[in-house]
């Protein structure tokens, strides 16, 4: 069964866990910058958003890729980089309309989430459960109708 | 159904493939005019650094790739088409007849109307042929002129300064790809390259090219200058491939007309990439946008509306990213501004780091970056979404470079946002 990395904002305490264990199983070394999820701060409402590539169906990256650097992994779902193909265009960078395609100027590469294969390390270093890996028909539904409803004009709410 | 695509680059490629899982029990012909299997030319500066040998420029890895989902590649030019009896005429003579054609056939590096433009040692660097050219004659220590310093001419300048060559680059407008960047930007481009040991004339023309002694050429300069060269590559701009559509009764401008299915003006007929003018997203217009997202879009959606699934296309962002020595460079958009819109440019010159955002009210409709390498996709998102940015604009306008925390304030559900706990 397809598994997805679940995000749930409101439980980040912005504490870069994920950060450091995405950076470690990717590059070996603890180091934020080089992770592929990213939090993001909000000061002055106190809030962390969690957030790196959602394996979308479109897949942006793959198909603006012009030498097939990047394929589908279709036991994950997860669109992998092939570091020994990628030439560095960069153009994967700039369709990911997510922003979540980098481009890592010491290897000439592009990296992004490759969910460690299947076995994300960002949600099992996650200790609020902010993030975690779940069955992708789990989808949240329930969430995405609430905070739609909320952002909706009052009167086309009431419909 | 018998599709026909003319074309093997990205577009033609994308649309066949698309065909193949759309169509499964059609047949397909890809017609390229070059020798090699079909590649991209994006991957070419890699190429010219040895960084990939020729195989690693294929846009599918698979030898037997085409072969295997039944499209069939024919090495040949199409000279002419019969748009009445739908058959085209090949160069060797043999003729293919079509149920539904796809023009995919790219474009052309344009030569400047220059004195002796003709001459041996002059190349451009499009082809994969061009590519070996550049390589035998770039060797350490020779005098290389770059003309034109667009997208092209700036992509190509790592891989000939790394052949330890003296680089020259003559550009006829004020600034670094004027097509892409603004003043700012285009200049802090020069100025990066001019710090690398690249001698860089703006607002400088070449006047005429002769020849020297033995194989070396003399380049005249309008400000007087003549400089010697061993090698001259000339990356003026590009056309589109249309010129054998002429007398076909296909309606063409810069490129091949269209309507948003990507349609021409005879029914059957298709076209994509490079050689079609399409719809562009910001400002509806029907333009030749010469890059490789827009190819493989327009591939995609021609393919569909071939098979008969009637898909609109709602136009291509337009969108660059160029690696210049090292320096990275972006623009999306209508990345010059918009009238009676608002912009914020944020710069810090000694780091050569930019930013530029333009909007349209509470919208982003285009931008530029120099340095940015975390996240810059996400201003296609912006752009392309329409998402109002409410407060998050002046945010924007503070500090431009929370263009994630914009996205994301706008559309995720954040904390007591999220109205579920």
């Amino acid at each position: 069964m397809l598994r997805s990395l679940q995000i749930e904002p409101e439980k980040c305490t912005g504490c870069l866990q994920c950060e450091m264990a995405c950076s470690y199983q990717a590059e070996g070394v603890f180091n934020p910058s080089k992770s592929r999820i990213k939090i993001f701060s909000f000061h002055e409402e106190g809030r962390f958003v969690p957030y790196t590539c959602t394996q979308c169906t479109e897949a942006w990256c793959m198909h603006a890729c012009p030498v097939e650097a990047i394929v589908l992994n279709e036991a994950t779902g997860a669109k992998e980089v092939i570091d020994d193909i990628c030439v560095g265009c960069k153009v994967c960078t700039i369709a990911c309309p997510f922003g979540t395609v980098n481009y890592n100027q010491d290897a000439g590469t592009v990296y992004k989430c490759d969910l460690c294969g299947g076995d994300p390390e960002c949600a099992k270093a996650c200790p609020t459960q902010a993030i975690t890996y779940v069955d992708s028909d789990h989808g949240g539904l329930e969430r995405m109708r609430a905070h739609a409803a909320q952002n909706l004009p009052q009167d086309s709410a009431q419909t | 159904m018998k599709h026909v695509i003319i074309g093997a680059g990205p577009s033609g490629v994308i649309a066949a493939e698309t065909l193949r899982k759309v169509d499964p029990t059609s047949s397909i012909i890809m017609i390229g005019d070059e020798p090699e299997p079909p590649y991209s030319r994006m991957a070419l500066p890699y190429y010219l650094i040895n960084k990939i040998d020729e195989s690693g420029t294929y846009l599918r890895k698979d030898a037997a790739h085409y072969g295997n989902k039944e499209i069939d590649v024919i090495r040949d030019r199409v000279s002419k088409i019969d748009t009445k009896s739908k058959c085209l005429s090949l160069k060797n003579n043999d003729k293919v007849d079509y149920d539904k054609l796809l023009i995919a056939t790219g474009s052309h590096p344009v030569s400047p109307p220059i004195e002796g433009i003709g001459l041996p040692g002059i190349h451009s660097c499009w082809t994969l042929e061009d590519g070996r050219n550049i390589v035998n004659r770039a060797q350490p220590g020779a005098n290389v002129i770059l003309m034109g310093a667009g997208f092209i001419g700036c992509i190509i300048l790592e891989a000939l300064a790394l052949r330890k060559v003296n680089l020259t680059v003559i550009e006829m407008g004020d600034r670094m790809v004027p097509r892409m960047m603004d003043q700012t930007a285009g200049n802090l481009i020069k100025d990066w390259c001019k710090k690398k040991g690249v001698a860089v004339h703006t607002s400088t023309r070449v006047d005429a090219i002769e020849k020297g002694s033995g194989d070396s050429l003399k380049v005249k300069l309008d400000n007087g200058e003549v400089l010697d060269a061993d090698l001259v590559i000339s990356a003026t701009g590009v056309a589109a491939n249309i010129q054998f559509l002429e007398g076909s009764g296909l309606e063409t401008d810069f490129g091949v007309l269209v309507n948003d299915r990507l349609q021409s003006n005879i029914p059957d007929i298709y076209a994509a990439g490079d050689v079609c003018q399409g719809k562009d997203f910001s400002t509806g217009e029907y333009t030749v946008q010469a890059i490789q997202p827009t190819a493989a879009d327009h591939g995609r959606i021609a393919a569909m509306n071939m098979s008969g699934k009637d898909t609109a296309h709602q136009g291509c962002v337009n969108m660059n990213v160029l690696d210049t020595m090292g320096l990275i460079s972006s623009s999306y958009g209508l990345w010059m501004g918009v009238d009676g819109g608002e912009s914020v440019h944020l710069c810090d010159n000694d780091r050569y780091r930019y930013i530029s955002l333009q909007f349209e009210d509470d919208i982003l409709v285009g931008a530029q970056a120099l340095g940015l390498t975390q996240h810059v996709g996400v201003l296609r998102g912006l752009i392309q979404t329409k998402l109002k940015l409410g407060k998050w604009k002046n945010h924007l306008l503070k500090d431009p470079t929370r263009i994630m925390e914009a996205y994301l304030a706008n559309t995720q559900a954040i904390g007591h946002n999220a109205g579920v706990i």
